[in-house]
């Protein structure tokens, strides 16, 4: 039993021992300051990687989210600056058009049987695209709500806060897993991801589940895009470039397997954890090239997977399934 | 789950080292500089002339760079927040989106620096002081030189920066001042050559030819000198002598402009000094000694320079670059 589990403990065992660690080297890092700000600036792609994590338990991938990141705050902002919408009826446009985007490429990826990876790019592209015939400039964004909401938050001593990006992201987080574990969906998905031919054959109906896995994932990067222009108050249609690589990172850091059928949501949350840690030691000490991050977790990615397939020998070996039973 | 986890890890964390604010002992400036990457010879070179102003001052600098990306200079002032750093050097990638972050820095007592570039903002009490050069100057500095050397009277061709970029059109306005009151200047021709060498030399090219073979043109304005370098190489391909028969009078102050000086193939170069950091560092210290708070523009010097000193300017420079 403990073996299903083991990718998981290790992820969260590196957290907690990178913690520490940075924590010795640095007393400030030991703040709910800091904790809070992991959350908070990783708000957006933990939001991100929770619909790429259900896309990639499907046998699936999303290049697209990133790109619909960035079209997401251009569209918030020339429709609340530009067209004078109010702020809360532009979310709403902005959730509809990402999750119709996000529908449309499940479609095409179920009726033409074309792979994700095609499908997704082009997605990517096409998103990106429209972001620039949008606006090529960074729009600032005006409207009182948009600083009422930045400023929400829980605050705790010590200048810690949860603002509302990461209570969004937790909360998201909270849903999904339970979305994961415990809804017919759910069971869907790992199903659809474990063995294609066996799910139809189970009566798991493939195309909606397809349609709807793409279109959460796009659901939730027009969310990711909303936290983004609340994050910095501004519409910029090249924001959150490479955001899509960032999150798949996460996904396979958190112990999904990139072929689908086997992981977890809160795995995935905590390999987002462990790049905004990095990240953050890197600019704690100041004098290392944050290049070093990309580095560091190049090394952790490629330890991670080698840990997966090695994992995978072992069940194979006994005539096991790692698939979710 | 996972939250808790932190949460325990880092009270274990405090647990296991003591109460922080052990290094609090040491009087030394702390200051985190989030630099926008490293596309140019330039932006290297500022964040190498910061490094050694630093040091000079005895200051220890915390450098992040941002890799072109908005957010993870957003993560890096907030990271320098939580730090405690007694200041903060933005060079932003993007002039909006910098409210919610600076407001965190103000609410921390700690005072913000921009280098280099503006923002937009609905409150300019968010940063203490922004430094800068004065674009529209470095265009007045050239075009004031060249109509000094040419007692009044040029036919001038422009090569203009990047269309619609603000150092373009303020570089252009300023050049224009000059000629605007200068009866014998005239400029005959102006078109963009992007900020590039390739594109400097194809536009410069055809200037010549549509002005009889270069016999029309007394000198060349280049936004950059990288521009400039590249309209040298036309000059000397359509046969004339760059710096004697066409004059050549560009911006920025590049290394290779000042080879190209040396060697007798360029006229002038106006500065944008790399050292942007230098008087962002006096005027902190200043700040920190007696609270006075700095004008909120500090301009960069724009300081022209001819071939007289170009081969140790070389010299001085090459390393910087």
């Amino acid at each position: 039993m403990i073996h299903r589990f083991l990718p998981l403990l290790v992820t969260s065992a590196v957290l907690v021992v990178g913690f520490l660690l940075c924590a010795a080297q640095f007393p400030a890092f030991a703040s709910l300051r800091v904790v809070g700000n992991l959350l908070t600036d990783n708000a957006f792609l933990g939001i991100t990687a929770v619909g790429m994590t259900f896309v990639i338990l499907s046998g699936g991938i999303d290049l697209s989210v990133g790109a619909v990141i960035g079209f997401t705050t251009v569209l918030l902002a020339v429709l609340i600056e530009q067209g004078g919408w109010h702020p809360v009826s532009a979310f709403a446009a902005a959730l509809a058009v990402a999750g119709g985007f996000g529908a449309a490429m499940g479609a095409v990826i179920h009726v033409f049987q074309m792979p994700p990876f095609i499908v997704t790019l082009a997605g990517m592209f096409v998103a990106r695209g429209l972001g620039f015939v949008l606006s090529t400039d960074s729009i600032p964004i005006n409207h009182p709500l948009y600083a009422e909401l930045g400023d929400l938050a829980l605050r705790f001593d010590g200048g810690g806060k949860l603002t509302l990006p990461a209570l969004l992201m937790l909360g998201v987080v909270a849903a999904a897993v339970v979305c994961a574990h415990w809804t017919r969906f759910g069971a869907n998905l790992y199903a659809l991801g474990g063995n294609r031919q066996s799910a139809e054959l189970m009566g798991v109906p493939v195309g909606r589940t397809t349609v709807a896995v793409y279109a959460l994932s796009g659901l939730l990067a027009g969310l990711a895009g909303i936290v983004f222009s609340l994050y910095t108050g501004a519409g910029y249609s090249l924001a959150a470039t490479g955001v899509e690589l960032d999150t798949i990172t996460a996904v396979v850091i958190g112990g999904t397997q990139l072929t689908g059928g086997y992981g977890y949501v809160i795995g995935t949350f905590i390999g987002l954890l462990i790049q905004g840690l990095i990240q953050t030691y890197i600019t704690f000490d100041g004098s290392l090239s944050s290049w070093w991050t990309k580095i560091a977790i190049g090394v952790l990615l490629f330890v991670f997977i080698l840990l997966q397939k090695g994992l995978l020998a072992v069940w194979t070996g006994r005539g096991g399934t790692p698939a979710e039973a | 789950m996972s939250r808790t986890w932190l949460i325990s890890a880092a009270a274990a964390a405090a647990l296991l080292i003591g109460l922080g604010g052990a290094q609090a002992a040491d009087k030394k400036l702390v200051v985190g500089f989030s630099q926008i990457g490293s596309e140019s010879g330039w932006r290297a070179a500022e964040t190498k002339t910061a490094k050694t102003e630093a040091e000079k001052r005895g200051i220890d600098l915390k450098i992040s760079d941002a890799q072109q990306k908005q957010e993870n200079q957003i993560k890096a002032v907030r990271s320098f927040v939580a730090q405690g750093v007694d200041a903060i050097f933005i060079a932003p990638v993007v002039a909006t989106g910098w409210d919610s972050v600076l407001k965190e820095a103000k609410e921390a007592k700690i005072p913000v620096v921009l280098l280099d570039r503006q923002i937009e903002t609905r409150d300019p009490g968010l940063y203490m002081t922004a430094v800068t050069s004065d674009t529209v100057l470095e265009g007045r500095v050239a075009g004031e030189w060249l109509a000094k050397q040419t007692g009044g009277t040029c036919n001038v061709v422009e090569l203009q920066g990047t269309v619609g970029s603000s150092p373009a059109i303020n570089r252009k306005k300023g050049f224009d001042e000059v000629v605007a009151k200068t009866p014998g200047m005239k400029i005959v021709r102006t078109q963009s050559g992007d900020f590039t060498r390739a594109k400097g030399k194809e536009v410069m090219e055809s200037f010549i030819k549509a002005e009889n073979g270069g016999k029309g043109i007394c000198a060349v304005y280049a936004h950059n000198d990288d521009m400039a370098v590249g309209a040298i190489q036309a000059i000397k391909e359509a046969g004339l002598k760059p710096g004697k028969d066409i004059l050549v009078v560009s911006i920025d102050g590049v290394p290779d402009i000042f080879k190209a000086m040396a060697e007798g193939e360029a006229n002038a170069t106006v500065e944008l000094t790399p050292n942007m950091a230098g008087p962002a560092f006096d005027a902190l210290i200043a700040f920190k000694k007696d609270g006075k708070a700095p004008p909120k523009w500090i301009q960069t010097e724009s300081a022209l320079f001819t071939p007289d000193t170009a081969k140790a300017e070389y010299e001085r420079r090459k390393d910087a670059y």
